[in-house]
């Protein structure tokens, strides 16, 4: 019998995971478990997230973990990182919690560089919460709160994180997106999104983009078609920002 | 022991210097924005202290909950609007029962409002928040006030481990004055120590540490809150603090606190050098409150005063507190307005009169 191969800073006690059969999320958090594992950081790090569905990861790892409130993993992880340096702090968290609640948190730890990482899911709705509208949710894509499709002439257009956020990053940000089905994609940009904590730089910030079946009532097929296909033509895969030294 | 001249603000980073405090986080406002410059200062002297200042009252909060897990003894100041915000922060210690440590210098309501002084924001301190107000807050009148329970108020949090708040206003906090200041050596203060939450000092065996506030089950968080309960009211006896003033042979108790009490103990000092017979009963606890004490202190009086800046937010404590007492209670709510000795005096002597005939 072939075993299943999982990373080895995956708390075993807690799977399976706690999330929705299809969901990219855990695909991405496995791609992080093996650069955890990769980098040998586990007893070093501090991993913290948001609320949505990112909750559901409180006990995911064997590392040491803090649930926060909506919006703000972030502060947290910065107060963290403020009092222990050497700590490697890594703040997971949600399209909401980034780019909504948490958005002037996102913002100014840019701006001010502190030294921490994020990983941020981009699954283009509010899943937790049975699909409404977030801000990443595309032009047409219906949603709860949007029955007939986002119309971007009344709510705008989706926020594009990365190449925002490049534009006030200090040269020493790793900046990127990325994609939770192209494995090696996905898990170079996450060790590199550590790696550049670890070699005491600025900020690293990488969005995620990942499947959300359950509330895009979409099969398996349609849930990789919507995004590798969809999300990936207004959400293009690439490094906005990566500093010199960081390989 | 020394004399030195300090504003109510500088004497909080004094103290909170003295008590081995690591990091403050904070956003700029009156009545606190000193505490935050004070603050400053001392990092540039001493750069193993840590200071940021946030985007936000909300980032202040967290970021001061991130800097205590790695168990470095942290806190914020805030006031009014930044009060409200804060209280994201706070219900998430209250419920992981997490040591913070707050000063909150109290102005005017709602935003702007006024921003030097009022007693409004009690209910917000003690109680605020979706939570059930397990809180530990001291309520302080002056400067010299507010030097003593910055160094109480460490210590306290993380011995019980409970969010501590010292609840000033702008008066105490912009007042500069002589006050007494001793180091801990001094007073046999002895520091409580902190502790890591995570990344703490493992020993092969020891598991990782997975902390929430998020459950399964209602009955979970049911469960949890009553154990928080059980858990602060074994330790109120130890917590709470008063002033019993000349209250035994009173026929006229007042009940004040903060900035209020320190100055109804002038009026009452000048009524009974004319042997008029009115005491003091101040909570500096306001959450875990007096109960018992308050209760013994009105019994066989004719009527409890109380005064304060706010149109009833302290007097709504006191009455849930002394519930079942048939004491006739008169309330003297300036909202937002200081109230001197003299007009104390005054009302405390036309009610004695009223009283007595």
């Amino acid at each position: 019998m072939v075993e299943a191969s999982f990373p080895k800073s995956w708390k075993k006690s807690s799977k399976p995971h706690k999330f929705c059969p299809g969901c990219g999320q855990a695909l991405a958090l496995k791609n992080l478990g093996f650069a955890i594992d990769k980098l040998q950081i586990a007893d070093r790090m501090v991993y913290g997230c948001d609320i949505g569905c990112s909750l559901l990861t409180w006990d995911m790892f064997e590392v040491d973990t803090i649930q926060t409130h909506h919006g703000r993993v972030l502060p947290t992880m910065i107060g963290f990182k403020l009092a222990k340096p050497s700590a490697i702090t890594l703040a997971f968290m949600g399209d909401g919690g980034g780019y909504a609640i948490g958005a002037q948190h996102l913002v100014n730890a840019v701006m001010r560089d502190d030294p921490v990482t994020i990983i941020l899911i981009n699954n283009a709705n509010y899943a937790m919460t049975g699909g409404q509208m977030a801000p990443t949710t595309l032009v047409g894509q219906k949603v709860t709160t949007s029955p007939n499709g986002r119309d971007w002439q009344k709510v705008g257009l989706p926020i594009h994180g990365p190449e925002m956020l490049a534009q006030i990053a200090s040269e020493n940000a790793y900046i990127a997106r990325t994609i939770s089905t192209d494995i090696n994609d996905c898990q170079e940009k996450i060790r590199k999104a550590l790696q550049n904590q670890i070699d005491g730089r600025g900020i690293s910030f990488l969005e995620i983009i990942s499947m959300c079946p359950i509330n895009w009532h979409t099969d398996t097929l349609e849930s990789l078609a919507f995004s590798e296909k969809e999300m990936v033509e207004v959400y293009p895969i690439k490094e906005f920002k990566c500093p010199q030294k960081l390989s | 022991m020394a004399k030195e001249l300090l504003t109510g603000n500088q004497a909080v980073v004094k103290a909170a210097l003295a008590v081995g405090a690591q990091m403050m986080t904070g956003y700029p406002i009156t009545p606190i924005t000193e505490i935050l410059e004070a603050w400053a200062e001392a990092t540039v002297k001493n750069p193993n202290i840590k200071f940021l200042q946030t985007e936000d009252e909300m980032s202040a909060g967290f970021a001061m909950i991130g800097g205590l897990l790695s168990g470095a003894k942290s806190f914020t100041a805030t006031s009014g609007p930044g009060n409200v915000l804060m209280q994201d922060a706070f219900t998430m210690a209250e419920n992981m029962r997490l040591p913070t440590v707050a000063f909150i210098n109290q102005r005017g309501g709602p935003s702007t409002g006024t921003v030097i002084y009022s007693q409004q924001e009690v209910n917000l301190t003690c109680f605020g928040g979706n939570g059930e107000g397990l809180r530990i807050v001291y309520s302080v009148g002056n400067v010299q006030e507010m030097y003593d329970y910055a160094i109480k108020a460490f210590n306290t949090a993380w011995k019980y481990r409970f969010p501590t708040f010292v609840l000033g206003d702008g008066y105490s906090a912009k007042t500069l004055t002589e006050i007494d200041v001793y180091s801990l050596d001094e007073k046999k203060i002895e520091i409580v120590p902190a502790s890591a939450y995570l990344l703490k000092d493992k020993s092969e065996n020891d598991k990782c540490v997975n902390m929430r506030n998020c459950y399964n089950l209602e009955s979970e968080l049911s469960d949890l809150l009553n154990r928080h309960q059980e858990a602060f009211n074994s330790i109120k006896s130890e917590i709470v603090e008063y002033d019993d003033y000349h209250t035994l042979d009173a026929e006229v108790v007042v009940f004040a606190h903060g900035n209020i009490a320190v100055s109804a103990k002038q009026a009452i000092d000048a009524l009974r050098s004319e042997n008029k017979k009115v005491g003091l009963f101040r909570p500096i606890t306001l959450n875990p409150f007096p109960k018992e004490t308050a209760q013994a202190v009105i019994k066989n009086k004719k009527m409890i005063v109380v005064i304060e800046s706010s149109l009833g937010q302290f007097a709504n404590i006191v009455k849930t507190n002394i519930y079942g007492a048939s004491t006739p209670i008169k309330k003297i709510a300036h909202p937002a307005l200081g109230i001197n000795p003299d007009e104390i005096y005054d009302q405390l002597n036309n009610i004695l009169k009223e009283l007595n005939g």
